[in-house]
C-alpha cells in the first residue's frame, strides 16, 4: 500500500495550491466528477506500467520549474495558412488579439464563459471522453486537467468549415503553468482542420476531447517547438462514429520532457484514423508518445505512425497498443514507431503492443532503431551533395512517412519547412 | 593528363589486407580507357577510394584529377571537380524522390563551383529530354531512388544521373553486371552519347562483351592489386578468347 500512499501523497501536494475554477452547473459537475476520479488514481509514479520510460516526477511536483524562452526569430508556425486565430497567453484566451471568432458551420467559445449556461453542447462531452479513456490505462493527468483546467475553447462544427481553426499558445511568462482543456464536435457529415502551435507553457497541460459524428472528418496537426525547455503532457481523446475520419499530426522540435497521449475510440462501423508524430531531440530531451487505439466496430481502420531523430543523449519513447473488441471484425490496424539515432548516445524505447479479440482482423507493427547508412550517405556526396546537405535529405526521408500522413499540401509544406530549419540549426555535431 | 595515378597502395582500414599494390594509371582527355581482371583483382576498390568512400587506406602513391590532390578531397568536393562513379550497386534511397535527389546533386555542385542553380522550369527540360534518351519514364522519375527499380533501371538512372551531371572524369563500375542484351546497349549509347574531347572514361568490366559497345581505347588488365599489361582493344579480345588464366601465368 505504500506505493498507493505514495501516489496519494503526490496528489495532495500537487492540488493543494489549485482551486475548482468558479461556476456551478454543468461544468462544475464535471469537474467535480473529474476530481473524485483523480482522488481515486493519485499521481503517476516509475511504478506505474505507462511511467516506466517517463520520469512524471517535474510534473508531479506542486510548482512548474521555470523554463526560459526561446526568443529566436522565426517564423511562427502555420503561418501564411489561411486560418481563423485564437490567441492563448500564459493560458488565457486573448479575445483582442484573436480573430473574430466567426466561421460559417462553426461555433467557437471560450471555455472560461460556457459554464454559465444552463444547457450546453458540451455538457456530456467535457470530461466524459476522458473519462471513458482512463479504462484500462489511468491518464491521472487528464483527470486533473478536466477538474482544474480553467480555459479552453469549445468547438462545435456543423458543416464543412472553409478554413483551420488555428490555436496558438503564448508566452510571456517564464514560470507559467498552463492547463487547458478543448472540446470538438463535429456532426455528422461535417468537417474541420483543427492547428496548434506555440510555446504555450513552462509547465503545460492540455486535454482535447474530440467527438467526431457519423461520416464526420477531423484533421489535427500540431507543432511543439521553439521553448526547449518545455514541459508538457498533452492528451487527445477522440471518439469516432461510423466512417468518420481523424487524422491527427504532432511536430515536436525540443523541450525538455514532452508526453504526448492520443486515446482513440473507433466506435462506429468504417472509421479511419490515423495518428502520426515526428519528433526532433538535441540533447537534453525527453519525448514520449503514449497512444491507445480501440476498435470496437467492424472494418474500421487505424495507423499509427511515429518518427523520432534523436542526437546528444536525446530520449525517445513509444508505448502504443492497439486494442480490437470482440466482433470488430475486418480491422485494419497498422503501427510503425522508428528512431533515428545520429549518433551513440541517444536512446529510445518502444512498447508496441496488440491485443485482438476478433478472429477476422489483419494487424501489423513494427518498431526500429537504427543510423543514417554509410553507404547511402557516400552515394549522395559522390553526387557531389555536402555531408550536412545529404545527412539533412536522409532524415527528411527517415520522415517521409509521418510527413505523409498530413493531408493539405500548404500546411505539410509548412511542416517540412520547419524541419529544415530545425536541422540547420542542430547540425553542429555536439553542440547543445 | 586529366587523371593521374601514381604508385597506389591501399588496404582496408578495418583489416590488415593490402588491395591495391602499385598502380599507375594515366589517362588523357577524350580517351577511353577498360579495366579488366578476375575477382579480387582490386577493380572496384579502385573506383571507391578515387570517389571517397570511407574504409580505405591510403599508404602510399597518389591520384590527381587535372592536378588536383583528388585523395585530399572530400567525396562532395571530388564530384563537384567533374569525377563521377557508376556505382555497381547503386543504392535505393527511400523517401527521397528521383528527381529531388538528381536537382540536389546537379545544384549543389554548381554551388560548389560558384555556378548559378537551376530553376525548376530548366531543370525538368533538361531532365525530360535526358531520360527519354535512356528511356526512363517521368514514373521512373518521381519514384524514390532506385527503390522497386529492375536491375537494368538502376544502371540507366546511374548513366542517367552522368549525363545531367556532366562529368569530366567517369568511372563506370562493372556497369554491364546484371544486364540484358538491350539494357547494355541502351547503357552503352547513353554512354557513347556523352564521349567528348572534354571528357574521359575509365570502363572497369569482367567481360569483353560491354567493350563491343563501347569501344575502348586502351585496355589495362589488372591482377592482384596491380596493372599487370596494357594495349589497345585487341587485348580484351584476348582475354575474352583465354581467360586470365594465360596473362597471370605470364606474370608469375
Amino acid at each position: 500500500m505504500a506505493v498507493v500512499a505514495a501516489k496519494q501523497d503526490a496528489l495532495g501536494a500537487r492540488i493543494a495550491g489549485l482551486a475548482l475554477p468558479d461556476g456551478g452547473g454543468w461544468l462544475g459537475a464535471a469537474r467535480a466528477e473529474a476530481l473524485a476520479r483523480l482522488a481515486a488514481m493519485g499521481l503517476p509514479g516509475r511504478r506505474d506500467e505507462y511511467w516506466r520510460f517517463t520520469d512524471s516526477a517535474t510534473l508531479n511536483a506542486p510548482e512548474a520549474a521555470a523554463a526560459t524562452l526561446d526568443n529566436r526569430a522565426g517564423a511562427e508556425a502555420f503561418s501564411g495558412i489561411d486560418r481563423l486565430r485564437l490567441v492563448f497567453v500564459d493560458g488565457v484566451f486573448d479575445a483582442a488579439n484573436s480573430d473574430d471568432p466567426k466561421l460559417a458551420g462553426v461555433e467557437i467559445e471560450p471555455l472560461g464563459r460556457a459554464g454559465g449556461a444552463d444547457i450546453h453542447w458540451a455538457q456530456g462531452l467535457y470530461g466524459a471522453l476522458e473519462a471513458q479513456g482512463q479504462m484500462p490505462v489511468p491518464r491521472p493527468f487528464a483527470a486533473l486537467n478536466s477538474a482544474f483546467a480553467s480555459d479552453g475553447v469549445l468547438i462545435r462544427v456543423t458543416a464543412r468549415a472553409d478554413r483551420p481553426v488555428s490555436l496558438i499558445y503564448r508566452r510571456k511568462s517564464d514560470g507559467s503553468d498552463v492547463i487547458l482543456h478543448h472540446c470538438i464536435k463535429i456532426e455528422a457529415g461535417a468537417d474541420l482542420t483543427l492547428l496548434e502551435s506555440g510555446p504555450a507553457a513552462a509547465r503545460f497541460n492540455s486535454v482535447l476531447e474530440v467527438d467526431v459524428g457519423d461520416g464526420a472528418q477531423f484533421h489535427h496537426v500540431r507543432a511543439q517547438g521553439r521553448d526547449p525547455e518545455r514541459r508538457a503532457v498533452t492528451h487527445v481523446f477522440a471518439r469516432l462514429g461510423a466512417a468518420a475520419r481523424f487524422k491527427s499530426f504532432t511536430l515536436t522540435a525540443n523541450g525538455l520532457l514532452t508526453r504526448n497521449e492520443v486515446v482513440v475510440d473507433l466506435a462506429g462501423c468504417d472509421a479511419v484514423a490515423h495518428v502520426a508524430g515526428a519528433a526532433m531531440g538535441d540533447g537534453r530531451f525527453h519525448h514520449d508518445d503514449t497512444v491507445f487505439i480501440t476498435h470496437a466496430a467492424e472494418r474500421c481502420e487505424s495507423r499509427q505512425v511515429f518518427k523520432k531523430v534523436l542526437k546528444n543523449g536525446a530520449v525517445g519513447v513509444f508505448q502504443g497498443k492497439i486494442l480490437v473488441r470482440p466482433g470488430a471484425q475486418k480491422t485494419d490496424g497498422y503501427q510503425i514507431s522508428q528512431a533515428l539515432l545520429l549518433d551513440g548516445d541517444s536512446q529510445f524505447l518502444a512498447k508496441p503492443e496488440l491485443e485482438i479479440h476478433a478472429d477476422d482482423v489483419k494487424c501489423s507493427h513494427g518498431s526500429t532503431v537504427g543510423a543514417i547508412d554509410e553507404n547511402t550517405l557516400f552515394y549522395l556526396r559522390s553526387r557531389g551533395v555536402p555531408m550536412k546537405a545529404a545527412q539533412a535529405l536522409l532524415v527528411l526521408a527517415f520522415l517521409a512517412e509521418a510527413m505523409a500522413e498530413i493531408d493539405d499540401p500548404a500546411i505539410a509544406e509548412n511542416i517540412r519547412q520547419r524541419l529544415e530549419s530545425w536541422l540547420a540549426e542542430h547540425d553542429g555535431e555536439g553542440a547543445r | 593528363m586529366m587523371l593521374e595515378i601514381n604508385n597506389l597502395h591501399v588496404k582496408l582500414e578495418e583489416e590488415d589486407k593490402v588491395i591495391l599494390k602499385g598502380l599507375s594509371l594515366s589517362v588523357k582527355a577524350g580517351s577511353v580507357h577498360a579495366i579488366m581482371g578476375p575477382n579480387g583483382s582490386g577493380k572496384s576498390t579502385l573506383s571507391y577510394v578515387l570517389a571517397g568512400k570511407d574504409g580505405y587506406r591510403v599508404t602510399a602513391g597518389s591520384a590527381t584529377l587535372d592536378g588536383a590532390d583528388l585523395l585530399a578531397m572530400e567525396p562532395e568536393a571530388r564530384a563537384a571537380a567533374g569525377l563521377f562513379l557508376a556505382f555497381q550497386y547503386p543504392v535505393e534511397i527511400p523517401g527521397v524522390g528521383n528527381m529531388t535527389f538528381l536537382r540536389t546533386a546537379v545544384n549543389a555542385q554548381r554551388k560548389t563551383r560558384g555556378e548559378p542553380e537551376l530553376s525548376a522550369g530548366a531543370f525538368l527540360k533538361v531532365i525530360r529530354a535526358k531520360a527519354k534518351a535512356l528511356k526512363i519514364d517521368a514514373e521512373m522519375l518521381k519514384r524514390p531512388v532506385n527503390v522497386g527499380f529492375s536491375g537494368g533501371e538502376k544502371k540507366r538512372n546511374e548513366i542517367l544521373q552522368m549525363a545531367m551531371l556532366e562529368p569530366r572524369m567517369c568511372i563506370l563500375d562493372e556497369t554491364d553486371s546484371g544486364l540484358d542484351v538491350d539494357a547494355m546497349k541502351l547503357v552503352a549509347e547513353g554512354v557513347n552519347a556523352l564521349r567528348d574531347a572534354g571528357r574521359a572514361f575509365l570502363v572497369i568490366t569482367h567481360y569483353q562483351r560491354l567493350l563491343d559497345h563501347i569501344a575502348p581505347d586502351f585496355v589495362h588488365i589488372m591482377a592482384d592489386g596491380r596493372i599487370i599489361r596494357s594495349g589497345g582493344p585487341e587485348l580484351a579480345l584476348e582475354v575474352e578468347q583465354n581467360g586470365y588464366a594465360d596473362l597471370l601465368a605470364e606474370e608469375q
